[in-house]
């Protein structure tokens, strides 16, 4: 999977929990998840289990933590997919 | 007076470790009258809870809702229901760390509810959930509220996040 195609996947998962729209449509690696797009910490966790359901991968507490940002986001998801 | 079916095939936990029981449970609600709505717990383990609450016809919401026509506003449907459901459960399944008195840091964070049925004062409602997720401190369950005929009043997904917390 391309880089172009990991963010395109991440932006179509986080859409639904977008507070600010316009942070949504420049997305990118340098995009926070709670700073920039609003998303609240109950919605986090909507995003790390659509992450697990959309890559087929299980993300632990550690990794959760971590998972604030699109570029910490696309570097578990790709280390993940790497492990199997 | 309370009846507990602890499913020892969900939980993790040793035989010999203190299970929390109702009592124990609705001590540490962090509510209190006028915004308490559960009476008792009928069964509870890791996978749902069963409890139930009576509206009293003296309770002060039917002064206003509605004006001459008392009706239990939703929001207290779903209010007891989120206590009920999502409040005593996510104590359950944090009984291993919460400690003594230390009341759990709890928050509501979404509830989607479809009413079918009244509630009128004095009736009695029985709120059963079913677990849906327990990750990363977020609970999600699907709750239903009955009346004492067992028609369903309500249904819904309620979630919110908890922590043990203690400070």
């Amino acid at each position: 999977m391309t880089k172009d195609e990991l963010i395109s996947k991440l932006k179509a998962i986080v859409k639904p929990y977008v507070q600010d729209e316009e942070a949504l449509e420049k997305l990118s690696e340098d995009t926070d998840f709670i700073s920039d797009l609003k998303i609240n910490s109950a919605n986090l966790v909507d995003v790390i289990l659509d992450v697990e359901d959309e890559f087929d991968i299980r993300i632990e507490n550690d990794d959760m933590e971590k998972m604030t940002n699109v570029k910490a986001a696309m570097a578990i998801v790709n280390e993940k997919l790497a492990e199997e | 007076m309370f009846q507990f079916e602890i499913d020892q095939s969900q939980t993790a936990y040793p035989k010999t470790s203190i299970v929390m029981n109702s009592h124990a449970i609705l001590n540490l609600l962090p509510y209190q009258d006028p915004f308490l709505f559960v009476d008792g717990l009928t069964s509870i383990t890791s996978e749902g809870v069963e409890g139930y609450y009576t509206f009293e016809s003296d309770s002060y919401f039917y002064e206003g809702h509605f004006k001459d026509n008392p009706v239990t506003p939703g929001v207290i449907l779903t209010e007891c229901m989120a206590q009920i459901g999502l409040v005593c459960l996510g104590i359950f399944l944090l009984k291993e760390s919460l400690s003594g008195s230390n009341s759990p840091q709890i928050a509501l964070t979404s509830s989607q509810m479809d009413f079918f049925l009244p509630v009128l004062p004095g009736e009695k409602v029985r709120v059963v959930s079913e677990k849906e997720v327990f990750r990363f401190q977020k609970l999600k369950c699907l709750v239903k509220m009955y009346n004492e005929k067992n028609e369903l009043v309500c249904r819904g997904k309620l979630s919110g996040m908890m922590s043990a917390g203690g400070k």
